[in-house]
């Protein structure tokens, strides 16, 4: 049976007035590789702060059977965040500088970095073939080690949970497929549960196991045979449900 | 060059240059440091602004006969306060609330002393503090605050670095950006009311800001950033006080020429080896 790691329970985002997201329900299981998916402003981004307790939000998340609130869920999350050209290209830190920040997180004040801590921001990078880079200024890395480094970062503290918001933006076509196959290998391999925000659809599909199609509420979810059979998504996309599906 | 080392040593003798010595090398090391964060949070502008708050800070102090150092540091830290607050709610960039902030001290400086009138001199020589005039009491001041500023910097390193590099980032990982920030600013605005008097105006900021551009030239770590600016800062006041005494030249502004020098040479071998690097 498949363990529940996140439950969200009617979770309405209000913002600025609007509702930006409204009664979601859903779960999210352990081993699970979700794709949520939806147009330009259907509350992707904010289903996944809600998740990050950065914006208070009504309804209930339950962690592991224990309520958000009363939970640290930092530790156990690994976060890669949209943009990935975001800092100044002369920032001084060393791609190991920046993995070990992915540690803070589970550190109690006066936070100090012990030689596990390096020892983990070395075994990440490892994992995510990046550990020649450990030395290097962050800014003079490619679009695509930086995202390496960030996920590492993300990966440090070994969350059992990984959200992924839009990571294959700024990569190219054949780096975005390597950095596919990496996630898929931590899923498989190590067993992090993945939530994964995308517009590329069409690559996503090839991955996942589980779809949320969300606008402003949840459209869809099940798993991705569920969403490949059902018609209501096919008068959602079409012909590009077959593309997701990869049964064209 | 045996003569020069003479002169020196003989300038060493003197209790002022030891106190300017000793107050610059803490003032240098306090500035210095919170300028690596304030440099890269693009808030490098705010030991400028607040400088001239407290020239309308010393303006009221001198109006009502107070200390002007008891009466600065509540209200400057309260402006850098208000800087954050107007850069998190209103519509207003970082840079601007400063802009607007240092010019309403300005403003309010200038009208107090023109209509109170009488103290002008005054007002001005801590407009252009004067480091060869440096008492112990700021002395001490200065080296208590400035190790007030080591320790902070010390014991919230990762968080500092956590938000300097990704402010979000921070966020979700739990640390509490907006307790930092506050905490950062007001140390600022601690180091910039004691600067004025021992330092001035203009060197409070160029201490800030120099060092650390300096510094960000050359490093490929963070955390060698933020010594490197400090030896910088430190070797400026040193120099540049040893070359005040031997040309006989204003010590604040060599102190600033000497950190101005040291950004040209790392500048410019830097680009050596950017274009070394390129070719």
């Amino acid at each position: 049976m498949s363990v529940k790691l996140v439950e969200l329970d009617r979770v309405s985002v209000q913002y600025r007035g609007f509702e930006a997201l409204s009664e979601i329900s859903f779960p999210i299981e352990a081993g699970d590789y979700t794709a949520i998916v939806g147009p330009n402003g259907s509350g992707k981004t904010t289903l996944i702060k809600a998740i990050l307790g950065l914006v208070p939000f009504e309804g209930q998340i339950i962690f592991q059977g224990t309520n958000l609130s009363a939970f640290k869920t930092t530790q156990h999350i690994g976060y890669l965040p949209q943009k990935i050209s975001f800092f100044d290209p002369w920032f001084p830190a060393t791609a190991k500088e920046v993995v070990l920040s992915g540690v803070y997180c589970c550190k109690k004040f006066p936070k100090r970095l012990s030689s596990s801590d390096h020892r983990a921001a070395e075994k990440a990078m490892g994992t995510l073939g990046v550990q020649d880079l450990q030395g290097r200024p962050i800014g003079k890395l490619s679009g695509g080690q930086q995202q390496r480094v960030l996920l590492a970062r993300a990966l440090v503290h070994r969350p059992q949970l990984l959200i992924l918001d839009e990571p294959t933006v700024a990569l190219d076509p054949q780096t975005r497929e390597a950095f596919y196959s990496t996630i898929q290998k931590l899923n498989k391999e190590e067993g992090v549960t993945i939530l994964l925000v995308s517009h590329d659809v069409g690559s996503a599909g090839r991955y996942v196991s589980k779809m949320l199609y969300l606008d402003k509420k949840v459209v869809f979810y099940g798993t991705l045979e569920e969403f490949c059979r059902s018609p209501e998504m096919s008068g959602y996309f079409g012909a590009g449900q077959h593309l997701i599906c990869h049964r064209h | 060059m045996e003569h020069l080392f003479q002169q020196i040593q003989e300038s060493l003798q003197y209790a002022f240059i030891q106190r300017a010595i000793v107050a610059g090398c803490f003032m240098a090391l306090g500035c210095s440091f919170l300028g690596v964060f304030l440099v890269l949070r693009r808030f490098s502008l705010i030991g400028d602004g607040l400088a001239h708050v407290s020239f309308a800070t010393v303006a009221i102090a001198l109006l009502l006969h107070a200390q002007p150092m008891v009466v600065s540091i509540p209200l400057v830290s309260l402006a850098s306060l208000a800087i954050l607050k107007l850069n998190e709610k209103a519509r207003v960039y970082g840079d601007a609330a400063i802009g607007l902030v240092s010019s309403f001290g300005i403003a309010l400086g200038v009208i107090i002393a023109s209509t109170a009138g009488g103290f002008n001199v005054d007002l001005f020589s801590y407009l252009f503090g004067n480091i060869l005039s440096v008492s112990t009491f700021e002395v001490w001041m200065t080296a208590g605050i400035s190790l007030v500023v080591a320790v902070v910097t010390m014991l919230f390193y990762h968080d500092l670095f956590a938000i300097t590099f990704d402010e979000d980032y921070a966020q979700v990982s739990g640390v509490k950006v907006r307790t930092v920030n506050q905490v950062l600013i007001l140390l600022t605005s601690f180091i910039v009311v004691l600067g004025i008097k021992i330092v001035g105006t203009m060197l409070v900021s160029s201490l800030i800001i120099l060092p650390a551009i300096a510094a960000l030239q050359v490093v490929r770590s963070f955390r060698a950033a933020i010594v490197l600016a400090g030896a910088i800062a430190v070797f400026s006041v040193i120099a540049g006080i040893f070359i005040s005494y031997l040309l006989d030249l204003p010590s604040g502004a060599t102190v600033v020429m000497v950190n101005f020098a040291i950004f040209i040479v790392l500048f410019v071998s830097q680009s050596f080896r950017l274009g070394d690097a390129r070719g």
